[in-house]
């Protein structure tokens, strides 16, 4: 166990997240020659703990998406293990995906898109009772009720299709799907950039009052870092497959030691704030077909030596007060 | 916890206003005439042993090649003696019968097999498709030559040939859209609700493919007709003396001269029934492929109809270059008029920045596109009020004018910078077209002035860049590509539709520092609409909140974040989490919005608002300014001590 690993692991672990990698594409041609391997996630030590919520921010292309897919098993991890309540996760997916699934579950981005649309919404709330819970017929009905009862729609919408629904309601349902299997773990990748600001604050009050009604954990990912300050116990910065932050949300907010992840506070916009911090134009994401040997952030980081760019920093290059907060930093931000 | 108890309401199931599958195909006449001619023939076909028939297969050499109209052979005898009209109904039954008959056979292992190859991906799709790809690289008639040599002539054999050599266009049609459904988030979502492969398959996959399926059938079945036809005109079909439509045209074939009759009735008979079943194929297609059906087969002008009644115009108010009086733009569709602007008025002055801020639906980008005619007709329209630009009506000057003012004086940017920008030609040729269509320069002036406008962007390099296709550029530099064609001529008014949502935020501060500093530098307007507040502030000068396609508040940015007076400002501002308050406790909304084809009388937000009083539910409400630029539409407003 690595000392990242081991200095998270106080309180209850319920998932644990050991140095995983996932690679897409490599291997071979069919004529010889390598294709090129992109690296989606690398070298991410992460552990949840039970009934918190962990935020996970970074900007597209960060890796947040497949982390998401690899924690519920919906693509596994070329190297590196995923441990579920200690057991062997990438194992239990090839083994028994169905038992998986009664554990971990997801809600999806797009809501619409996440719901077939040519069944109706009783259909799609009945796939995860027939397939993961032996409840009988009138013990499918009872539970139906009660889900759509927790999420608040009314039992005329089960026998609608999707395209009826307005996006909230449509986000509702997904969250009740994944609750139907009573997991204990639910990932939320993005459950609400894809709504209007009055029905994003529904959903998250809506998700918070589920957590503490069915003792949930949640992974929350977002690009958006007022919503996941607001949701969070804790928070993992990531940027190009890496983690570049880890800690407590408030210590995260309040005393940033990567300088990507002030860069991102200082970005967002708020009611109010007039001045944004922009960076040069030239400042892009480095070609991940062709990653950079030592920082990755180290081409747009206004703090960067030349150690920096030789020398890759480890997870836990830069410690924060409290012993739980974390950057892979060599020259991490001063507290204020 | 308790903001979550709501939108349980449920309304009525109104019967949707768009037209249905039937009533559109009906509405397609060419379509519709192809059905009728197909079930005449069809309903002919399946009579012929009930009609008072000669039999089609008795010779009688006496009567052989009796032209049409004879006596009791109304169209006439081959050959043989055999009755035209009988074979020829008989033969028709045939040739219907097999053309169906291989049509589902192929559209059933064609599908199945693109199902398989399509879901399963890898190897399996591999070994599949290129054993399609091995049936059609064969030539179709020798490959059904082969199959006859081995199977010996015969109408069933045919029929094989015909289905064998027809399951590569089903594979391949339904490989391509099943690769792109088992992508899609609902197979994921049905995977993690314990679904097995074949469940998803069959069940989640195959519902959204079967469209496909229908229409692929529908445009293949007429051809299988006619290779039905050609096989027995070959003599590798039908086997005499059994009546079909090719071997009918292959008997008279050598008597072409001396009974022209006799080859052309079945010729005729084979023309009216392929082309009923295209013309209908192509109707049913059209109605099912959802790509179509989204814009009812419609095709838009090049400009929004203007429709504006008989009711006076409103004069120029006399501000600003931009000054929009009491727009209003209507969508009819169906039976229902969604009045999607509701009579908007807004000025913006030169260098200023205008946000309007609302949520979907609200109507800020109809009002964006309204301004040009860039709102396609049917099915809207502009239905009153007028847009001036400089004191000149927009909604009254020539097609020619707006096209050069369109790029010209107004410039848009739009939110998804990657559909925006042409995929196959690089931003250099896109920007020097950009450029080009306006001014009339030197290709090497115009080639000077492109690297200009991308070095005003701040794109490192733009000599370089010019010669880069829009996939080669990040989002952001994308976004910054289409600012710079919005530029290009000068532009007086920049409308800039959500530019930063589809955006990263450190990118989203670059691009909005960057259209910061350019309408300074530029002296350029620019109406800037977005959903987030926090964007407003950091650009805008002033903004207006719309609320179900009017305009529910108004004034200096700073006025309206700090003291919002209408509660639909105060209750947006307070449900969005804002950064380094996370304790704050989240007011959501309760409710929807109205559907603007069936808005209440009196203020729309009357059903979500917290301090309706039965007043505000009738008659219209007024936009009040309290000042120059301060106003509200609401008869009890917040925060009004200050300034009223």
């Amino acid at each position: 166990m690595s000392v990242v690993s081991a200095r998270q692991s106080e309180g209850d672990t319920l998932l644990g997240i050991e140095d995983v990698e996932r690679i897409f594409g490599g291997g071979r041609k069919l004529f010889g020659g390598h294709k090129p391997a992109v690296h989606a996630v690398q070298g991410l030590t992460l552990n949840v703990r039970r009934g918190e919520t962990l935020g996970v921010v970074g900007e597209s292309g960060c890796g947040k998406s497949t982390l998401a897919r690899l924690v519920v098993g919906l693509d596994l991890p070329t190297a590196g293990t995923i441990t579920f309540d200690g057991e062997d996760l990438a194992g239990l997916a090839k083994r028994n995906r169905n038992a998986l699934a009664r554990k971990v579950q997801y809600v999806f981005q797009d809501p619409v898109a996440s719901l077939n649309p040519r069944k109706t919404i009783r259909t799609i709330l009945e796939a995860p009772l027939k397939h993961l819970s032996d409840l009988d017929a009138r013990g499918r009905e009872k539970r139906l009720q009660e889900l759509l009862e927790a999420v608040n729609l009314a039992p005329e919408f089960l026998e609608r299709y999707p395209h009826e629904f307005s996006g909230g309601q449509a986000q509702r349902i997904g969250i009740a799907r994944a609750l139907a299997a009573g997991p204990e773990l639910i990932v939320l990748d993005e459950p609400v950039s894809a709504l209007d600001v009055s029905v994003q604050a529904q959903v998250l009050n809506l998700l918070d009052a589920l957590k503490e009604q069915y003792g949930l954990t949640y992974i929350f990912i977002s690009h958006d870092l007022s919503v996941v300050e607001s949701v969070s116990d804790r928070v993992a910065v990531m940027y190009f497959g890496r983690m570049a932050e880890l800690g407590p949300a408030k210590e995260i907010f309040r005393h940033p030691l990567h300088p990507y992840t002030d860069l991102l506070m200082r970005s967002a916009p708020a009611p109010g704030r007039h001045d944004l911090v922009s960076e040069d134009a030239a400042a892009e994401l480095p070609d991940p077909y062709n990653p950079p040997p030592g920082c990755a952030f180290a081409a747009r980081c206004v703090r960067k030596t030349d150690l920096c760019h030789s020398v890759r920093p480890a997870p836990d290059e830069a410690q924060g007060e409290g012993g739980n907060h974390f950057a892979a930093c060599h020259h991490p931000l001063p507290r204020a | 916890m308790t903001d979550t108890a709501h939108t349980t309401e449920v309304k009525p199931r109104r019967t949707s206003a768009r037209p249905g599958t039937l009533a559109l195909l009906l509405n397609n006449s060419l379509a519709t005439g192809g059905l009728f001619v197909l079930v005449a023939i069809c309903l002919i076909a399946l009579a012929a042993p009930l009609l008072p028939l000669a039999n089609p297969d008795v010779t009688a050499p006496a009567n052989r090649l009796l032209p049409v109209f004879s006596d009791g052979h109304l169209m006439g005898t081959d050959h043989l003696g055999r009755d035209l009209l009988s074979r020829l109904i008989w033969g028709t039954r045939v040739s219907l019968a097999v053309g169906l008959s291989a049509t589902f056979i192929a559209a059933f292992f064609g599908s199945l097999l693109g199902l398989v190859a399509g879901y399963a991906g890898g190897r399996v799709d591999t070994v599949i498709m290129r054993g399609i790809d091995m049936v059609m690289a064969f030539p179709y008639i020798l490959l059904a030559l082969a199959i006859v040599a081995v199977l010996g002539p015969g109408l069933l054999n045919a029929l094989y040939a015909i289905a064998l050599v027809n399951i590569p266009f089903f594979a391949r049609n339904i490989r391509g859209i099943t690769l792109g459904l088992s992508r899609r988030e609902f197979v994921d979502a049905a995977r993690l609700s314990g679904k097995s492969p074949a469940q998803i398959l069959f069940i989640e996959i195959l519902p959204n493919v079967l469209p496909v399926i229908v229409i692929t059938m529908s445009t293949t079945v007429g051809w299988m007709i006619l290779e039905t036809a050609g096989l027995s005109f070959l003599g590798l079909g039908a086997q005499p003396p059994q009546a079909d439509l090719g071997s009918m045209l292959g008997e008279g074939r050598k008597i072409l001269f001396t009974a022209p009759h006799v080859s052309v009735i079945p010729g005729l008979m084979i023309f009216a029934l392929v082309m009923s079943i295209n013309l209908f194929g192509d109707g049913v297609r059209d109605v099912l492929d959802p790509r179509l059906r989204a814009g009812s087969l419609t095709r838009p002008v090049a400009r929004t109809a203007v429709e504006r009644g008989d009711a006076p115009v409103p004069p120029p108010s006399g501000k600003g270059v931009l000054d929009v009086r009491d727009m209003r733009t209507e969508f009819e569709i169906g039976g229902s008029v969604y009045k999607a602007v509701g009579g908007v008025d807004l000025n913006l002055a030169e260098g200023e920045c205008l946000g309007i801020v609302g949520e979907s639906g609200s109507g800020k980008s109809v009002t964006a596109m309204s301004i040009m005619g860039l709102v396609p007709t049917p099915p809207g329209r502009i239905a009153g009020g007028a847009a001036y630009l400089d004191g000149e009506d927009l909604f009254a000057v020539s097609d020619r004018h707006i096209r050069k003012l369109r790029g010209g004086a107004v410039a848009y940017v739009f939110q998804d910078p990657l559909s925006t920008l042409h995929p196959l030609f690089t931003v250099g040729d896109q920007l020097k077209e950009a450029i080009g269509t306006h001014q009339p320069l030197s290709s090497a002036e115009v080639k000077k002035r492109a690297i200009e406008l991308l070095s005003l962007v701040r794109i490192p390099s733009p000599k370089e860049r010019l010669a880069a296709y829009p996939h080669e550029l990040s989002g952001g530099m994308r976004q910054r590509v289409c600012i710079a064609m919005a530029l290009a001529n000068d532009a007086k008014v920049l409308i800039a539709d959500e530019p930063t949502t589809a955006l990263d935020v450190t990118v989203q501060s670059q691009i909005l520092t960057l259209m910061n500093g350019l309408r300074r530098d530029r002296n350029a307007a620019i109406l800037f609409i977005t959903h987030d507040f926090g964007v407003v502030s950091a650009i805008c000068d002033r903004v207006a909140v719309m609320y179900a396609g009017r305009i529910v508040e108004t004034g200096r940015t700073d006025e309206v974040l700090a003291s919002p007076q209408h509660p639909y400002t105060a209750k947006l501002i307070e449900c969005v989490p804002v950064l380094g308050e996370p304790e704050r406790r989240l007011d959501a909304i309760e409710g929807r919005p109205p559907v603007v084809n069936n808005l209440p009388d009196g203020c729309a937000f009357a059903d979500r608002c917290p301090r309706a009083r039965p007043e505000c539910r009738s008659g219209d409400i007024a936009l009040v300014m309290s000042s120059e630029e301060r106003g509200v539409r609401c008869l009890y407003p917040l925060n009004t001590e200050g300034t009223a």
